[in-house]
Parts: C-alpha cells; sequence; structure tokens
C-alpha cells in the first residue's frame, strides 16, 4: 500500500513529501482547471470567499467527463488534465486559498516549482489518460460548485479512497522530477 | 444502397468503440515498453495506463475523460450513390454520441469561449474528404485530445541544411517536454505546401504502429528519431525513463524547389482510432 494522506494537512506533513515517493489520497479532494482559478483569484483579490474552505486542501487539475441520471451525478471519466495551462496563476491560487497540495499532469514551470516550495506545497503527479482508474476512487460526489462554468469547468468536491498511485514530482524542498 | 440510418449508427459506434478501447498494436507496444523500463516510477506509468485500459473496456467508459475532437479521413468513391448527405449525417452522428456514449462537450467558439455542448459547431466536426474511384467508401477516425494537439508543429525549413528535419521533430518534442500524455506517437508530414505538411503529419498517426513507412530512406528517419526521441530521457509522463516515444511516423509529399514544410503532430498514449467501411450496404465497425 502506498503512503495515505488524508487532507487537510498542515506544512509539516508536506514538507516531509521527497520527490519519487508514490502516495495516495484518502478524503476530500476538489477539481479545479481555467475557468474555476480565474474566478477563485478574481474572488479572493477582492476580499470575497470561495464557496469551500481549501485551506490545507487538495486541487485536482481535471475537467471530468460526466453524466447526470435520475440519481443525481455521475463521473464516468476523470483523470489529470495539463496543469502547466494553469501556469500563470498557479502561484497567486496557492498563496490565496491555501492549498497545500496539486495534482495533475505533465509538472509545472520550474518558475511555479520555486514557487510552490515557498508556500509549502507540493505537486503530485498522475497518470494522463487514466480517466476510469481515477473515476473508481470517487465513493462520493458531495458538492458541485460554480456549476455555471460548465461540468468541465466547475468545482467538484469528491469524497476520494486510495485516490492515486500519485508520484511526488514537485516537492517542497525544491526537488522536481521533470528536470532530472 | 446504404440507408442514413446505418451511416449514422456505424458513425456513432465508431466512436464508442474509438473511446472504449485501443487498438490491438498500441496495446502491445505499451506492453513491450513497460517490460524495458526500470525505474519504478516509469513502469508504475505504464502499470495505471494498462489498468485503465482494462478497466475502460470491462466497464464500457470513455478511456479518457477528454474524449478529443473526433477527425474524420473519409474516401468516397465517385461511383457510389447516396440519397443522403453524408458530412450532415457524421454531424448528426457526433451529437448523438455525446449523449449516448456520452463524450465530454469539448467544442466551443474560438473566441466567446462559449460551448455548444453538442461536440460539433463551425467546422465541426473536421472531415477529410477524398474523392476515389469505384463505390468505396471508408471513414478512419482519430480521436484527438488537447494536451497532444496543443504541440502541433509546423516549419518551414531551409532545404539544404543537412539534418533539419531530425532537429526540428527532437526540439519539438523536447520543447513539449511531459506536458502531452507521454509516450506519445509523433506524426511528421515532410514536403507538400503549409497546410499539406500538416494533413500528412495527421495522417502519419493513423498508421498501426510496428509499421515502419514502405519507402527505404523514410523507415531509416522514423528509427533515427524514434531512437533519438527514447534517449531524451523525458520518460513515461515525463517523469524519466527510457520510452519518451511509442513511435515516429514521417510521411512526404513533393513540395517546391524552395521550400521544406515540417509539420508535427503528436498523439498520446491513449492513440484511439477506428474504422468503418462499406461492406455491400453495411457498414462494418473496427477498431485495429
Amino acid at each position: 500500500m502506498h503512503k495515505q494522506l488524508k487532507p487537510p494537512l498542515d506544512e509539516e506533513q508536506v514538507k516531509n513529501l521527497k520527490v519519487g515517493e508514490v502516495v495516495s489520497i484518502t478524503g476530500q479532494i476538489v477539481t479545479a482547471r481555467d475557468k474555476a482559478y480565474a474566478r477563485a483569484i478574481e474572488l479572493l483579490r477582492s476580499g470575497k470567499k470561495l464557496p469551500i474552505d481549501i485551506r490545507g486542501g487538495v486541487v485536482y487539475h481535471c475537467g471530468p467527463l460526466t453524466k447526470k441520471t435520475k440519481k443525481g451525478w455521475q463521473i464516468l471519466s476523470g483523470g489529470p488534465t495539463t496543469s502547466a495551462r494553469l501556469d500563470s496563476m498557479q502561484a497567486e491560487f496557492v498563496e490565496r486559498t491555501g492549498v497545500r497540495v496539486l495534482v495533475g499532469k505533465g509538472g509545472v514551470s520550474e518558475d511555479v516549482a520555486g514557487e510552490l516550495a515557498r508556500l509549502g506545497c507540493v505537486y503530485l503527479a498522475f497518470t494522463g489518460g487514466v480517466g476510469v482508474l481515477a473515476a473508481g476512487t470517487i465513493k462520493k460526489i458531495q458538492k458541485l460548485l460554480w456549476q455555471d462554468l460548465g461540468a468541465t469547468e466547475a468545482l467538484w468536491v469528491l469524497r476520494v479512497q486510495d485516490f492515486g498511485p500519485l508520484v511526488v514530482a514537485v516537492d517542497a524542498q525544491g526537488g522536481n522530477l521533470y528536470l532530472r | 444502397m446504404l440507408s442514413e440510418a446505418e451511416f449514422c449508427d456505424a458513425v456513432v459506434e465508431m466512436l464508442r468503440r474509438a473511446e472504449t478501447t485501443l487498438p490491438k498494436d498500441v496495446v502491445e507496444v505499451l506492453k513491450k515498453c513497460k517490460r524495458r523500463e526500470r525505474e519504478q516510477v516509469a513502469i508504475l506509468q505504464f502499470e495505471c495506463m494498462l489498468k485503465n485500459l482494462e478497466l475502460a473496456k470491462k466497464l464500457g467508459a470513455p478511456i479518457c475523460q477528454d474524449t478529443g475532437i473526433p477527425i474524420f479521413f473519409m474516401e468516397l468513391g465517385a461511383d457510389l450513390k447516396l440519397d443522403f448527405d453524408p458530412l450532415a449525417t457524421l454531424k448528426k452522428a457526433v451529437k448523438k454520441a455525446t449523449i449516448s456514449i456520452p463524450l465530454r462537450a469539448n467544442i466551443v467558439d474560438p473566441l466567446s469561449r462559449v460551448n455548444t455542448g453538442t461536440n460539433v459547431g463551425e467546422g465541426q466536426p473536421v472531415v477529410h474528404l477524398e474523392l476515389v474511384r469505384g463505390k468505396k467508401l471508408q471513414i478512419d477516425l482519430l480521436l484527438k485530445g488537447a494536451g497532444a494537439e496543443n504541440w502541433s508543429r509546423l516549419y518551414m525549413l531551409k532545404p539544404f541544411d543537412g539534418e533539419a528535419i531530425e532537429r526540428a521533430v527532437l526540439l519539438t518534442i523536447g520543447e513539449a517536454g511531459g506536458q502531452p500524455c507521454l509516450p506519445t506517437i509523433v506524426g511528421v508530414g515532410v514536403g507538400g505546401s503549409a497546410e499539406m505538411a500538416c494533413l500528412l503529419a495527421k495522417k502519419a498517426l493513423l498508421r498501426p504502429l510496428g509499421k515502419p513507412n514502405k519507402n527505404r530512406p523514410l523507415a531509416g528517419l522514423e528509427l533515427r528519431l524514434t531512437r533519438a526521441a527514447n534517449g531524451l530521457g523525458i520518460g513515461p509522463m515525463g517523469l524519466g525513463g527510457k520510452t519518451t516515444v511509442l513511435g515516429v511516423h514521417v510521411e512526404k509529399a513533393a513540395c517546391h524547389t524552395a521550400s521544406l514544410p515540417v509539420a508535427i503532430n503528436f498523439q498520446c498514449w491513449a492513440a484511439r482510432r477506428a474504422s468503418a467501411k462499406l461492406v455491400g450496404n453495411r457498414m462494418r465497425v473496427e477498431v485495429p
């Protein structure tokens, strides 16, 4: 079994994670990508609050494939999206929201990696394209926020079990697997 | 005569199969590459990919949440009589498949970014129509996610610069780094004109893995590029390892004496493709 992370996490726990280590997550994660990042930053800049407190939390770069049934929403496929698309917003997003873990694919730029280390946030790499494997770890859709952004861009608040395997790709000590 | 309903159903079925299963040649190469890796992180990436493929097949669910945009290559016989507009029916089929499979709604207006919600729109789906002799009707389908497509490049190189093609391809693979879902299939279009090189690069992705170009110099170029790319060490998902590409496919066309267009198009490891062809008055669908 991989090391389990159970959010919310404090700085100490995050700093113990080392590049190359394999972990999985059990607990709450929240999806966010392009439009959600932009809206979150805009709200926090103007002193407003997010609809959910994600301090110490895990943000998952993902735009899931979903289906609405009579029983409610279902995520059919939900692998990671390219994190670097969000690079221009990454540091400010992490600083303002206080999240401790980003999960995505492809990594972040060298500059952003440095910022993440300064802010005490780690980047975990999930295998791209493993949508069905990822969806299988979702035990419950707890909330669907900012639905007006569309199902792909909305915030999906998920309860996951053994979400992963995830590779610590950028750690809080400045380690970066993409730079080897 | 082929009915519109038969044609439409076949296209929906082709999309469903392409979204939920990978061609055998791709699965075989993924397995082979996994065996070659020595580092735990690289092996883990392949394990996740292969496990995901099993789950997708078992559950009939799309392999990746980015169900991509469909690119259709249609060969249409000049003597074939149809009592419907096949282009309009392709559009209809994509709309239907979006609901029935379902597919993620990926098509937006390029400026307003408003999503059409149906996976069709102005100029979408993309259809490359080729008129051929006789009564043939064949459709080859590629599903293209944005992660790979976003690294497409077109270079207009100097014709007599020794290894310009190799440098352009390797530079692009290096720049893309771990951002497309590696290991990728790299399609390279050499010659033609600017837009033809792009089309050749994309068409190159239709060719099954393990089948080198029949032209010897091109086959040699493919082999050299594959080895050099895998020597970069970028590895599965950019996390380091021996496999950066599953293969490099090069296609060429004659070009202007003063030009050397070179286009590059990536396909992610989830290299989804399928085909359908007219047999009698029915469409036969297959994932090769």
